[in-house]
């Protein structure tokens, strides 16, 4: 009892033939479009490695450029035999590489699972990689005459003004780190030479921030120094400022640019699976339809189709059964191998 | 004499014809390409209108809009007729058009060229344009509270940033005016208030820029006010520090990004030119030789293709001639004291249609 059977017509088939052709050049293309979004991931984050510490893992994008080759590949060649199929003469030479065709389908489709997979759980690694990266990068702000740090400053602040945020977790990250290098700092003023024993480390803090943490909708002039003293400044309350700097954490912006991507770049992924799904469906339908003609000179015939020659379970106990003969096979050689030996 | 005679065999026309046909249908493409192009300048004028002051330099996007749309549907009745022209039977169907749309084309060709030549020459009054409308933005920049301008502050802000420049010559352009609202200013404290009196006009001027001045590039950080003030800064020579701020001035950043723009789509304007231009030489050896196969009566013949049927100096003195009786057609009514009735032999050629065809002779009047 086949599973799924479906009686064919000369009509149908070739209907089936052109419409399962045209699927598999929307694969190819669907293909194409996830190896160039891989690329783009992968230059995303090559742009961005430096606030991510330069430790970034690179499995997602290698994976969907990997991906989007293979659908190419695959999916030209299901096209190359939908369009042999109608021919009879072309596609017995095609017949003996199905079974292994259909079988390196069903490993691809296991492929992209993973790749979805991980689109989803990879985002757990950035948001552990742009906390760590982003923390070094603050505190490496006024490196800029470090060898390999240098332009550490530059980054960072085009980041803050890019992303519209400003430190960390929010703007207070810059009180809590020296971001002007002692280059700059005149150690025979007094009040330089307060502010860096009051502490235990020895460093210049502020209640201040840089430059790029300023919001350009703000109505007035920016206030980036003396952040917290509300006399500082005329008409100035700390409290109810909010259009004055950017009040969302870089950690936070950076990481919902990410994940959105890597969502969408996942969602994608599930929706190749479906493609891909009816695509082996339909080949198959195909196949044991135009294996099944009653009479192979006569085209008009008609034919039944199916996805599986017996029903699901006992497709099942029959693969069950083939893999315990191959175990078996070895016993009884083994067996037969002693006897010959004594 | 005619100008560059090509003996055209049955098949070469009916290549010619094929040719055309798809020359035609990229024509549309590449008129297409051009009407995008348009729209993108517009787009990119309009992004940045509240910086430029009213000028007329809308006609520029306009006129490429309204020569790409017209060079689509040029090409695409061009594309009809050559496909039609390989069979001679439809080519009568065109005959009496064609002529009429070759002079249309060749004058078509002329406002693709002014088109381009037009990208070229917008530079000019671009930059009046900017000088003024920058000038006006930054003297607005404070009035964050006054609708319909609270907007200029960012989008000033915003074009610094993106286009790393600061001022309309320099930064030295914010020292002249007051940038801060009066709104933030401590008029109790009396270094404020000596500053307003300080010039004539009362103006709180500083030697200070707005943050968007700042310079990413700069190891150190960012030294925005106080800035002609050496002593104020630790380690700081004002007139040798280069990175600190943005040394380009924004009417030049815009008009080399414009001018950029501008170039590029001139030069797709002049290869779209060009390759007009050939189509239009192809459709003329095509009429002129499907024409006198015409006249010679059988289809598969030979037959010459041409550009003009005579010289240069001899079509201008024909087609002069023919305007002046145009003219002299009027005149010749006036003769018979407008009375309709009176029947006057026609002494003027046609207008157009192929030459060496014989004068009817007009019946007398009964």
């Amino acid at each position: 009892m086949p599973f799924m059977p479906v009686k064919f017509t000369l009509q149908k088939r070739v209907k089936l033939a052109q419409a399962l052709w045209m699927l598999y050049w929307l694969s190819v293309i669907v293909g194409i479009f996830i190896f160039s979004l891989g690329i783009f991931f992968k230059i995303e984050l090559r742009k961005r490695s430096e606030v991510m510490d330069n430790n970034e893992s690179h499995l997602v994008p290698n994976l969907l450029i990997l991906v989007g080759l293979l659908a190419c590949g695959v999916n030209t060649f299901g096209g190359k035999v939908c369009h042999d199929s109608l021919d009879p003469m072309k596609f017995t030479k095609w017949k003996p590489m199905l079974k292994p065709y259909l079988l390196l389908c069903c490993g691809f489709n296991a492929l992209l699972l993973l790749a979805a997979l991980l689109c989803f759980l990879m985002q757990f690694a950035v948001y552990l990689t742009l906390a760590e990266g982003l923390k070094n990068s603050i505190k490496f702000y006024k490196d800029t005459d470090t060898p390999g740090r240098c332009f550490m400053k530059r980054t960072l602040d085009t980041t803050q003004i890019e992303f519209r945020c400003c430190g960390n977790n929010n703007f207070r990250d810059w009180f809590e780190v020296q971001w002007i290098s002692n280059r700059y700092l005149d150690m025979s003023n007094d009040a330089v030479k307060d502010r860096v024993l009051s502490n235990v480390e020895g460093k210049y803090l502020m209640d201040s921030v840089p430059f790029s943490c300023c919001n350009p909708g703000s109505p007035r002039p920016c206030i980036q120094h003396h952040l917290t003293n509300n006399s500082a400044h005329y008409d100035y309350d700390h409290r109810i400022e909010e259009l004055n700097i950017w009040s969302r954490g870089c950690h936070e912006a950076l990481f919902s640019y990410f994940s959105g991507m890597m969502t969408s770049i996942g969602v994608l992924i599930v929706a190749t699976i479906a493609l891909e799904t009816a695509d082996m469906a339909g080949l198959k339908y195909l196949t044991t339809a135009l294996d099944t003609m009653e009479d192979p000179e006569n085209p008009e015939c008609e034919s039944e189709g199916w996805l599986l020659e017996k029903s699901v379970k006992e497709t099942f106990s029959l693969q069950l059964a083939k893999l315990k003969m191959l175990g078996k096979s070895n016993q009884v050689e083994e067996g037969g191998n002693s006897q010959g030996t004594t | 004499m005619a100008v560059l005679r090509v003996k055209f065999t049955k098949t070469k026309r009916d290549k010619l014809a094929q040719v055309l046909w798809i020359l035609n249908w990229i024509s549309v493409v590449t008129g297409a390409i051009l009407f995008s192009l348009g729209l993108f300048l517009k787009v990119e004028l309009n992004k940045r209108e509240e910086l430029m002051a009213d000028r007329n330099i809308q006609y520029v996007p306009n006129m490429l809009i309204a020569v790409g749309l017209i060079a689509c549907a040029i090409n695409f009745l061009g594309g009809k007729i050559c496909y039609d022209c390989v069979d001679s039977t439809k080519f009568l169907r065109w005959k009496l058009i064609m002529l009429p749309y070759i002079t249309c084309c060749f004058f078509f060709t002329f406002c693709v060229l002014v088109g381009a030549l037009m990208c070229y020459s917008m530079r000019g009054e671009l930059e009046e344009s900017l000088r003024l409308g920058l000038t006006e933005a930054m003297g607005f920049y404070k009035d964050t509270d006054t609708p319909g301008r609270c907007f200029l502050k960012r989008t000033v802000d915003m074009l610094q940033i993106e286009f790393q420049c600061c001022g309309n010559n320099g930064y030295r352009d914010w020292f002249q005016i007051q940038w801060v609202s009066s709104r933030y200013l401590d008029m109790s404290q009396k270094e404020v208030v000596d500053r307003l009196r300080s010039n004539v006009e009362g103006k709180y001027l500083v030697d200070g820029v707005p943050f968007s001045c700042c310079n990413t590039d700069s190891p150190r950080p960012c030294i925005q006010h106080q800035i002609t003030n050496n002593s104020a800064h630790f380690s700081y020579e004002h007139q040798r520090e280069m990175l600190n701020l943005w040394m380009k001035g924004c009417r030049q950043a815009l008009l080399e990004y414009f001018t950029h723009i501008m170039q590029s789509i001139g030069l797709t304007v002049l290869i779209i030119w060009l390759f007009e231009l050939s189509v239009l030489t192809g459709v003329r050896f095509l009429q002129t030789s499907l024409e006198n196969v015409l006249r010679q009566g059988d289809p598969e013949s030979d037959s010459d293709g041409w550009l003009l049927e005579n010289s240069l100096m001899e079509t201008a003195r024909i087609n002069l001639n023919i305007i002046k009786s145009l003219g002299k057609c009027n005149q010749i009514d006036t003769g018979s004291n407008g009375d309709p009735n009176i029947d006057v032999p026609s002494s003027s050629k046609a207008c157009y249609g192929p030459d060496n065809v014989p004068l009817k002779q007009s019946p007398e009047a009964s």
